[in-house]
């Protein structure tokens, strides 16, 4: 037994830690670039980095921001991930976020005289329920229909996006009707706090248990074994007898209510109420972090805090060293060109590799 | 006659086999040359090197007496060379005309004038008697009028040599007549011809010549006139071939799989030439029956039908009182049926994943594989770990990407995972291919093993040393029929090769060897 | 009277409104037949409405405002060819990006060149320009004559690009290589080059539609002010079947939603704006499941491409 995991380590380990250099260094990389991006518009840029840091690590405060700013990434990226094993492109994460939120929002308004240990698992069920069957339309447009989960979910978003306003600007607003939001959530729903003195809330240790069903289902399930193979090779699974229409379904489902819990979490832990906006991008963040992170779950957890860490620093950036805040996006954006570009490279790399060798064996031939 | 193209010395390697051995290989012009050979034997990679598509590892090509050399498939097409492939290169949802002007150079004006090409086409095609319909869609054309814009596209990009790889493997009987007037109008008018085939009949019909290649080298080049079918099948498969029927050790069994009239239809055609025509056969316990023949004559879509990928047309397949022809792929297999696939990338692996992911891949939704939903890594490790040490598979780890063993290795897992399934009935196809000769000992023993304990095995191969070696009875299947069913200890190499290229056992055996033209060929 | 002059007010509105969705959708029609998916229009929209204004204000001139913009479109494009081309990296993700960098580069520029200040800076636009007599026409003539340049190179593109799609040989080489890039390839066609070329020119074409935004249909520039066309042009391209007159028609009809508010608050009847804003998505929806958007797209859209 020890052997074998010794073995597993060691092949494993090896892909693993070339994947982690190369995603490493490239980060650093668009860091660097982000720098001199600072400096061309005329700021410091060791004095911008120093006050992200510090909004993101510097104090008990900055450091709550920051998992405040991770925890809906932790869910996007999971499901994005988790439909990319698949072999789907979710890019739907926005609108299923907002469902997910509009539906934990509902749950915990209008579902009265439950104690909090029953409303608040009610309410966060209700949230992945949302956001799932929002995802699962896209999942039975493809497998009924044939039409790309890429475009469907990119329409979805902009749908679930207006009837949102709708619905918080319409039958949901908060009596008398002044402010565009809805009541607020009962407080049988809401999150309590993480960190006394801090926003950071319970949703983030709910984060990282789904983090943890993440890898249970993918790689300890027989089912999550079945999206994998189908995700790396339809055929093989065709063969094997899997039913691959089936996956979609349940894989598109699962992604939504995963993106449906990032939106329900932050109602239930920072806003309380509905509001028209709720996410400043949270979904196609998801992309980057699952990027950034392989697709496997402890990546996942490293890109949204990478990712977390850069907008909750960038708020204190804006107003220490007055460098506008829109500059951790374009950072974000440039991290996600590098990792990607080094991925990439990094296969050329080993297909080159494989290639010489395999030619010097033929000649020895 | 000139000759017109000479290739000299062609080398070819590609990792871990010669694929050309120094092959000597001259066409005069005007003339029809076809290149005979089995699988593997080299044809198709001399004639892609030929267009432009390899390069050779060393060698020399003369055009007309000039040295050539190609770096791309438009420097062979600029010089006069069209090959018309196996698997057409053409975009279905543009019509005949846009197919044949792509990339075209021609003309000073960027204008596309579909109509004055499409006229020139439809000359051109009458010209050798063809008809063609330069508006139509090619995606809407059958298969035969594919081959036929394929040929025109060539001819209308100056091709002078036409190389047709396998052209009626794919068309009908009337097609194929209709495809050699066309060869022969060609011929007429001083094009050249390279005809890469692998049957008897029509090479003896339709060429001047022929190169025989066996094993990457050429085995022989003759005037057709001059040889009769029987020794261009002795050339084809060779006379050395050396094989010892293995022993039997217990007797054969009651009917473990019995098929009765499997047919299976073209798309979108019920013309004569099925897939598969009427096929009928047993295979019992304790017996392995060989299907031969060379690649593309039905076999990938009779194993298709039988293990649930494919449906067939018609027929039955009984096997346990049940009707495989009916069941889902899962079902066939959780009733003791194993499989090795014929395409281990593409089907039997999944090459991203490791070796222990691989092993589970037909039987993890057992109970035995893990409880509740769950995978028990685990025991699906011991079994790897057994299974890597009992087939010898060369690995670092049961935790090495597939992707990075070698292909002996790759097939070895698929088998090991197969086999260790204890099936009742057992579909092999190609499953020593790419081996070296320690492994396929290994897993002819394997199979000879299970033929013992009692399991009933369809042994799929192209290889006929395989075949002869461990099969006790053999259907040999071209063009989707059965052409004969033999004991090795019963047949002879030419009379194989013989069934292979399209010879009844009937014809061979009874003397009705029929040498008249196609064109007497009943519809 | 004043029911056609009414409508042909309308058709005035929806017309300048479908412009940019237009050109963006023309843009990506380009490099769709090249076999590339970029859902990164929003993005390149983005940047290039800044660099109108940008080039609009600093040189004084509205059409050197348009100059800067296509460049602006043309670095994105190169930097998506660099990546999805030469890397095959996934076109998806690296659109994505785009949509990101877009965003976010032209929010910060915004606030480096202009500062944040309550009044936004106004910058010379541009001009209608009217045809004479034709634009006297009723009904019509408003809309179709007495537009702004941009308006009418965007309509005029339309016919433009299809003729070169389907009427010119590059453009038959074009389309074989978004078909099927080996068969391509084997005919001696350079897929890579013509995938840059494709991507490059059609980032330029989706500039032009920014540009209109921020210095056509306002005169200034707000952050985030494509607000979600670069997707509506997305649903154009496969609404209207991958073909320049279909997105035409897509655009104009999307575009229609706010007519329709317009008119239904008019006549009392409360459909909700927001619903109006769903439109174009749910057509485009229902319209995929009418005919499967793999059946009239280019058939090797979105798969990188391996020689040899």
């Amino acid at each position: 037994m020890k052997a074998l995991f010794t073995s597993k380590m060691k092949t494993q380990g090896k892909a693993g830690v070339q994947q982690i250099l190369v995603s490493f260094s490239a980060t650093v990389f668009a860091l660097v670039l982000g720098m001199l991006l600072i400096y061309a518009i005329g700021f410091d840029p060791f004095s911008a980095a120093v006050s992200m840091v510090e909004g993101a690590f510097g104090s008990k405060n900055a450091f709550g921001e920051t998992l405040v700013k991770m925890t809906p990434l932790i869910f996007t990226g999971m499901s994005y991930a988790l439909a990319s094993r698949c072999g789907l492109t979710n890019l739907g994460m926005e609108g299923q976020l907002y469902m997910g939120a509009l539906a934990g929002t509902a749950t915990g308004i209008y579902v009265a005289g439950l104690p909090a240990a029953l409303h608040l698992p009610l309410t966060i069920l209700a949230g992945f329920i949302g956001g799932g069957l929002w995802g699962l339309i896209a999942g039975a447009l493809k497998v009924r229909f044939g039409a790309s989960e890429i475009i469907t979910t990119v329409m979805l978003n902009t749908i679930a996006i207006s009837f949102i306003d709708y619905m918080v600007n319409g039958p949901m607003i908060e009596p008398p009707g002044i402010n565009c939001q809805t009541q607020p959530v009962r407080s049988s729903a809401q999150l309590p706090t993480l960190i006394s003195g801090t926003r950071a809330h319970w949703g983030f240790v709910i984060a990282i248990a789904f983090v943890v069903l993440f890898w249970l289902f993918l790689w300890r399930s027989k089912r999550g074994y079945e999206v994998r193979v189908a995700g790396l090779n339809l055929s093989a699974a065709r063969y094997s007898g899997i039913h691959t229409n089936r996956n979609i379904l349940l894989v598109m489902f699962l992604a939504g209510g995963l993106a449906g819990l990032a939106g329900c979490n932050e109602i239930l832990g920072i806003q309380i109420r509905m509001i028209p906006e709720i996410s400043p991008g949270y979904g196609f963040d998801g992309i980057a972090v699952s990027l950034i992170g392989n697709n496997t779950p402890f990546g996942i957890v490293i890109g949204a805090l990478l990712f977390g860490a850069f907008r909750a620093g960038g708020n204190r950036m804006q107003i220490r060293a007055k460098v506008p805040n829109a500059i951790v996006s374009v950072v974000q954006a440039l991290v996600i060109f590098a990792v990607v570009a080094s991925q990439m490279l990094l296969d050329k790399w080993n297909e080159h590799q494989m290639k010489k060798i395999n030619r010097q064996e033929s000649e020895v031939a | 006659m000139s000759v017109i193209l000479e290739m000299e010395n062609i080398c070819k390697q590609f990792p871990g086999v010669l694929a050309n051995d120094r092959v000597c290989f001259s066409v005069k012009k005007g003339e029809v040359h076809a290149l005979l050979g089995e699988n593997g034997a080299g044809k198709s990679t001399l004639m892609n090197i030929l267009c432009g598509l390899y390069k050779p590892t060393s060698g020399e090509i003369r055009l007309e007496g000039e040295l050539v050399q190609f770096n791309s498939a438009r420097d062979a097409m600029e010089l006069g060379i069209g090959m018309v492939h196996q698997h057409f290169m053409l975009v279905p949802t543009m019509t005949v005309t846009e197919n044949c002007l792509i990339g075209d150079k021609e003309g000073g004006s960027i204008k596309l004038d579909r109509k004055e090409a499409g006229q020139r086409l439809k000359e051109l095609a009458e010209r050798y008697g063809m008809e063609i319909d330069p508006d139509a869609i090619v995606g809407t054309l059958s298969v035969g009028e594919m081959q036929r814009v394929e040929i025109i596209k060539a001819l209308f990009r100056g091709a002078k040599i036409l190389i047709l790889d396998e052209p009626t493997a794919v068309l009908t009987p009337q097609e194929a007549r209709a495809l050699f007037k066309m060869i022969r109008a060609l011929t007429d008018n001083q094009f050249t011809v390279i005809f890469i085939s692998h049957k008897l009949d029509e090479v003896k019909e339709i060429s001047d010549r022929v190169t025989v290649l066996r094993l990457g080298a050429v085995v022989g080049t003759h005037d057709i006139a001059q040889c009769s079918i029987e020794e261009l099948a002795r050339l084809m498969v060779g006379r050395e071939i050396i094989f010892d029927v293995v022993e039997r050790q217990h007797p054969v069994g009651d009917i473990l799989l019995e098929v009765n009239n499997l047919s299976l239809h073209r798309l979108h055609s019920h013309e004569s030439n099925k897939l598969l025509d009427d096929l009928s056969f047993e295979i019992h316990e304790g017996e392995i029956l060989g299907i031969a023949g060379v690649d593309g004559n039905g076999q990938a879509e009779l194993v298709e039908c039988l293990t649930g990928i494919r449906k067939a047309s018609s027929g039955e397949a009984i096997y346990q009182e049940k009707d495989l022809l009916h069941l889902s792929t899962r079902d066939i297999m959780s009733h003791d049926v194993s499989h090795i696939p014929q395409d281990r990338q593409k089907t039997g692996l999944v090459m991203p994943m490791t070796l222990v992911e691989n092993f589970a891949l037909q039987d993890y939704y057992k109970t035995s594989f893990g409880k509740r939903g769950f995978l028990n890594w685990t025991s699906v490790e011991e079994r790897s770990s057994k299974l890597i040490q009992d087939f010898s598979i060369k690995t670092p780890s049961a935790y090495e990407l597939a992707q990075n063993l070698s292909g002996g290795n790759q097939q070895k897992v698929v088998a090991a995972r197969e086999i260790s399934r204890e099936p009742k009935l057992l579909i092999a196809m190609h499953p020593t291919r790419g081996l070296d000769v320690g492994a396929v000992e290994y897993i002819h023993n394997q199979l000879i093993d299970q033929r013992d304990e009692g399991v009933g095995i369809m042994l799929v191969s192209t290889e006929l040393e395989e075949i002869m070696r461990l099969s006790d009875r053999i259907i040999v299947l071209y063009e989707g029929r059965a052409m004969g069913c033999v004991r090795p200890s019963e047949t002879t190499i030419e009379e194989m090769g013989l069934m292979m290229g399209g010879r009844t056992l009937d014809e061979i055996r009874n003397g009705r060897v029929k040498e008249a033209p196609i064109e007497d060929m009943v519809m | 009277m004043d029911l056609l002059q009414t409508i042909g007010g309308y058709l005035f509105t929806d017309i300048r409104m479908a412009a940019p969705v237009l050109l963006a959708g023309l843009g990506l029609l380009l490099m769709n037949w090249s076999g590339l998916l970029n859902i990164g229009a929003e993005g390149i929209m983005l940047i290039s409405a800044l660099a109108a204004v940008v080039g609009s204000h600093f040189f004084g001139s509205v059409w050197m405002g348009l100059l800067l913009a296509m460049l602006a479109g043309a670095v994105f494009g190169l930097l998506f060819a660099v990546l999805t081309v030469t890397l095959r990296a996934n076109q998806t993700v690296v659109g994505a990006a785009l949509n990101i960098l877009g965003l976010s580069l032209s929010t910060t520029l915004n606030r480096v060149f202009f500062g944040i200040e309550t009044t936004v800076t106004k910058v010379d636009a541009f001009q209608v320009w009217e045809i004479p007599l034709l634009s006297k026409i009723p009904l019509i003539g408003r809309a179709f004559f007495a537009q702004m340049p941009i308006v009418y190179i965007a309509f005029l593109l339309v016919p433009l690009i299809h003729y070169f799609l389907f009427k010119t040989k590059p453009g038959l080489n074009l389309r074989s290589v978004g078909e099927n890039p080996r068969v391509a390839d084997t005919l001696g066609i350079n897929v890579y080059r013509t995938q840059y070329l494709a991507t490059i020119v059609g980032s330029m074409i989706i500039a032009a539609g920014g540009a209109f935004l921020s210095t056509g249909l306002l005169n200034f520039f707000a952050e985030d002010m494509v607000a979600g066309r670069g997707y509506i042009a997305l649903a154009a391209v496969i609404f209207g079947k991958y073909r320049p007159t279909g997105i035409m028609f897509a655009a104009m009809i999307f575009m229609a939603g706010n007519v329709v508010s317009n008119v239904l608050q008019v006549a009392g009847v409360g459909i909700p704006y927001t619903f109006l804003t769903m439109i174009p998505y749910i057509l485009t929806i229902i319209a995929l499941t009418i005919f499967a958007s793999r059946a009239v797209a280019p058939a090797s859209l979105g798969r990188p491409y391996k020689r040899g």
